[in-house]
């Protein structure tokens, strides 16, 4: 099966390369995937590993791919990979020709290739993965396991993983069931071995040790979410299951579980309400919130449409909320297992009528983190919802990002609730009176006072004291005044994030949530062929200032998002009042992540277009 | 507006035990049509709570949409009250409930609101046996978008421009049974001897409480032809288990017990005093209880009363294990891990 010709060489490369895996969706190839990546995480290399699922539960092609970097670009590179490991018969054609010429397809040869399969560009290397198993282990669930250890193992030989750091792994990881660690060592061996012999020479795509992830951790945008809710006082979670966010709800159980039980009663501190439906999940977290308890729940794209008529609910008559969108492709069921950033319009004006709701864009798990703990101070603050979006990249992937920190003077924002004893010594208490001028009334929680403080919350309109009026000039009156809590909003979100890398101002780059990583490797390549541009990262809706004054300071303006509609951009034309020509869209909505290469030329072609029309049409 | 209110009390109005005259309990003024069962119930609701001796802060009264949904702002004014969205007062009353397990509960909703739109929340909250008292006054239409049929419009019954109803009546009180709700009652909004210490042995039931209460709607379902008017309802109903409501306080000095009378004890120490139809019909047995209200509905009678209890049950609290102490009261040093805890869980993520 030798190629006619002898395919091309890769030069030599250390810690920067692309290996992609082909598994079948159900075969346990997961924790053996993950154990590849966070080996070479803690040899304090930069990776990135994605997982690029069917939705279904067995039998499908399911890829991992995973970025070593160097040079720390964590975003998705795009094309071809140098190294394919397919242990799938069903997606092989595919991932033969995702290899790059020189590149290599490591494949399990106990059956033999077809011949349709041979590239002479590629570089072949067959192990018997299934041969060795059954020699192996004689339990077929332990076959099919060990399988994809032995692939790891054989890695360890072809690119230097050393191996004591995927030993250390097997350890943690069955630190409780101590049984399952020999037979773990011994399939990674296994690999070891028979690479080794069947292929003494290593490839030339090498790992070798770095101590870039000191302060790191590698963490799952959910689990961070979920973990956050605990930090930020979540004592509600309801919620209904979606992909992709439901591991948010298991990764707020996870910790609830470890630091919320009380030591001396065994009662939980929390409490978890997998709820019919999304209706009800957020209505369960209106109630929740009304009566004083910080309640959240996470969905996604299909969740949000339920939920629309509650947001304005919670909207008008002005009940916290905390819902985390982890949004997936749409429209309507769209790709269920596919990442997007395209619940940008609905969530930011849910409902009907004139409604905004605050949101939040992380772009790592450590913003996840902290984000959703913030994200109940501003809803309480603000006494409105807050919605968090992030999407299936981030929610379902690991990723590097700085070690989580709390700050234990940190004091929780409960906003504008009074006490007994403010209700006892204050003047005539009104709900929707906007007292200090901020937009923000006061509000009482049910059960403070037997006299004071009681008030009737509806969807109706009602006048400063809660009463039901269907009174034009009250209506509007409080209409307005929820436009000044919009304006005061701001002042508790996070601000943008500038990067500067151009003092001429030619080029800005907007841009937010998980396209970060991506952008900024394509800024830096811009930048070393005589482009460089500034970028301005977007954490929050409403805008801040700085965002108008970012595009009016930069000639052209390209704004990053994962989308066909380019809805971010519609967000900052209509908030900002700013002319749509003014501002570029760089779109990427296939499901992938956006990588930095679909970034990098977009722009570029943009800039050698010869009439800058962007630059024309500004005004 | 059905009912006038003057500001004047009589300095002898008689007190609770927390000193607390009637008007204490009181609500503002009504807007709903004057004669409009939601209105009897309202006053009975008063009647019940002060009769608990309940401080009327203690209380969140939660609804739907609807005229009978519009109704908890003409009771206990010093509660809070939450109109929530059409259908979807059973989840932001779970909610609302889980994260304050002190106080009670009121729920009141519609036919409408209840058996058509919100038909998935009512299962799901009798599922998880919510500890709130779930009212639904029930009108066979929908009062408030003037007059179509409801769900629980009885087959055969006739709308106000004389179109008969083709379809199956759904009843709440059957599927509540079915659910597996813990406390059935049904009653007549114009019948408050009933009523009041039905509504107050469902406020001390431990668990998820339904009273299907027929409140005629004056404006567009009170003429002849309709199986939920007035006086329908007056020649169909039928006493089940005539019930008689005995707070702890009381129990040391009551002792009048009649022939058939049983007493049932609830799970705080109250009890329901009941006076059976017939000896045969015991309201803790569910099957009984289901099968003697299909027996009724055949003969076209409305079987009211309580229907079934059971009084020993786990409520939603108990399931979820949560502590005595409110969620709500939960201070930061409780609820936040804290730093590190954090630094931990940094050396687990490498
Ligand atoms: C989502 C939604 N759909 C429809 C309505 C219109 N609507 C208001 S009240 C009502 C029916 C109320 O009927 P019921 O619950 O029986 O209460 P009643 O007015 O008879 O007391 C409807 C359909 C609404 N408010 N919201
Ligand atoms: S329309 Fe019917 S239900 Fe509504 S207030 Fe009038 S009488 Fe009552």
């Amino acid at each position: 099966m030798s190629p006619l010709n002898t395919p091309p060489a890769l030069a030599p490369v250390i810690n920067d390369f692309v290996v992609k895996f082909a598994n079948v969706n159900g075969s346990g190839s997961a924790s053996a995937n993950s154990m590849f990546a966070k080996a070479i995480f803690r040899m304090g290399i930069p990776v990135s590993p994605r997982n690029i699922f069917p939705s279904n539960i067995q039998g499908a092609p399911t890829w991992y791919e995973v970025r070593v970097s160097e040079a720390g670009f964590l975003g998705r590179r795009g094309g071809q990979v140098e190294l394919m490991v397919s242990v799938n018969p069903q997606s092989m054609a595919e991932d033969v020709n995702s290899v790059c010429p020189g590149g290599y397809f490591f494949y399990d040869n106990t059956y033999p290739l077809d011949f349709k399969l041979i590239r002479d560009d590629i570089h072949y290397i067959g192990l018997p993965l299934t041969q060795i198993t059954n020699n192996t282990f004689t339990n077929p669930r332990q076959q099919q396991l060990f399988k994809n250890i032995i692939y790891v193992g054989s890695l360890a030989h072809l690119i230097g993983i050393e191996f004591s750091a995927l030993e250390s792994i097997v350890n943690d990881t069955f630190a409780r069931k101590p049984k399952l660690i020999p037979p773990n060592i011994q399939a990674l061996q296994l690999g070891f071995d028979e690479a080794k012999t069947a292929h003494p020479d290593p490839l030339p795509l090498q790992l070798q040790r770095r101590n870039k992830n000191d302060g790191k951790v590698l963490l799952e945008g959910n689990a961070a979410c979920g973990l956050g809710a605990v930090y930020g006082g979540a004592t509600v979670c309801a919620w209904y299951p979606i992909t992709p966010s439901t591991s948010v709800a298991e990764g707020f159980e996870k910790y609830a579980k470890k630091f919320r039980v009380d030591a001396k009663t065994g009662n939980n501190n929390f409490a978890i309400i997998q709820a019919e439906d999304e209706l009800s999940a957020i209505g369960m977290v209106i109630g929740a919130n009304w009566n004083g308890a910080r309640s959240f729940t996470a969905t996604s794209g299909p969740g949000v449409s339920l939920m629309q008529e509650f947001l304005g609910l919670a909207y008008f008559a002005e009940v916290p909320a905390v819902l985390i969108d982890v949004q997936r492709t749409g429209p309507s069921t769209g790709m269920p297992t596919r990442t997007q950033q395209s619940d940008i319009l609905i969530s930011a004006y849910a409902s009907h009528g004139d409604t905004k709701q605050v949101l939040l864009f992380p772009a790592t798990p450590k913003e996840c983190f902290e984000l959703t703990a913030q994200a109940f101070d501003i809803a309480e603050r603000l006494q409105t919802p807050v919605i968090m979006l992030t999407d299936l990249d981030l929610g379902m992937n690991e990723h590097i990002c700085d070690e989580l920190a709390w700050d234990d003077t940190h004091s929780y924002d409960r906003g504008k609730v009074l006490s007994a004893d403010e209700l006892e010594s204050g003047a005539r208490f009104g709900r929707y009176l906007d007292v200090d001028g901020d937009g923000i009334p006061y509000r009482t929680i049910a059960g403070t006072h037997p006299e004071k403080g009681a008030f009737f919350t509806r969807g109706t309109s009602r006048d400063e004291y809660a009463a039901y009026t269907e009174k034009g000039e009250a209506y509007q009156r409080n209409m307005e005044r929820l436009s000044v809590k919009w304006a005061t909003a701001p002042k508790y979100l996070p601000k943008p994030v500038l990067t500067e890398r151009d003092t001429t101002q030619a080029i800005g780059v907007i841009h937010f949530g998980t396209s970060h990583e991506a952008t900024r490797e394509a800024l830096e390549t811009l930048a070393t062929s005589g482009h460089a541009a500034n970028d301005l990262r977007v954490l929050a809706f409403p805008f801040h200032d700085e965002i108008n004054a970012f595009i009016e300071a930069h000639e052209q303006v390209f704004v990053v998002e994962q989308n066909r509609d380019a809805q971010f951009k519609s967000l900052l034309v209509n908030e900002l009042e700013i002319n749509p020509k003014s501002l570029i869209s760089v779109l990427h909505y296939n499901g992938d992540p956006i990588s930095a290469r679909v970034i990098h030329d977009t722009i570029e072609l943009h800039l050698a277009a010869p009439v800058s029309s962007a630059a024309q049409n500004r005004g | 507006m059905s009912f006038y209110k003057p500001s004047f009390r009589h300095p002898d109005s008689p007190t609770n035990q927390l000193g607390l005259t009637r008007k204490a309990y009181e609500g503002g003024i009504s807007t709903l049509c004057a004669g409009c069962g939601h209105d009897s119930i309202s006053a009975a609701i008063i009647q019940a709570v002060w009769g608990l001796n309940i401080e009327p802060h203690r209380v969140a009264k939660m609804s739907g949409i609807g005229c009978s949904s519009k109704s908890p702002n003409y009771f206990l004014n010093k509660a809070h009250g939450f109109n929530s969205v059409h259908g979807r007062m059973p989840s932001v009353t779970t909610g609302a409930n889980v994260a304050n397990r002190d106080l009670l509960y009121i729920g009141v909703s519609g036919d409408g609101d209840t058996a058509s739109i919100g038909m998935g929340q009512f299962a799901h909250v009798i599922r998880r046996n919510l500890n709130m008292t779930y009212i639904v006054e029930n009108n066979g239409c929908y009062g408030l978008t003037k007059g179509q049929d409801s769900a629980t419009a009885d087959e055969g019954s006739q709308s106000k421009k004389g179109k008969i109803n083709p379809f199956e009546a759904i009843d709440l009180v059957a599927l509540a049974l079915e659910l597996g709700a813990t406390f059935v009652a049904r009653s007549f909004s114009g019948d408050k001897q009933q009523l009041v210490p039905l509504l107050q042995a469902a406020m001390s039931h431990k668990g998820f409480a339904l009273i299907d209460v027929v409140s005629p709607c004056v404006t567009f379902n009170n003429h002849p032809g309709s199986t939920k008017s007035y006086d329908y309802t007056r020649e169909h109903v039928e006493a089940g288990a005539v019930v008689d409501f005995v707070p702890m306080a009381q129990e040391i000095t009551l002792d009048q017990v009649k022939g058939s009378t049983q007493k049932v004890a609830l799970h705080n120490g109250d009890s329901v005093e009941l006076s059976k139809l017939s000896d045969n019909y015991d309201p803790t047995d569910r099957v009984k209880a289901i099968q003697t209200l299909h027996e009724h509905k055949s003969k076209e009678r409305l079987l009211t009363g309580l229907i079934y209890l059971e009084p020993e049950s786990d409520n939603f609290h108990d399931i979820l294990n949560i502590p005595d102490t409110p969620l709500n009261q939960l201070d930061e040093k409780t609820l936040c891990p804290g730093s590190d805890a954090l630094s931990q869980i940094n050396l687990g993520l490498k």
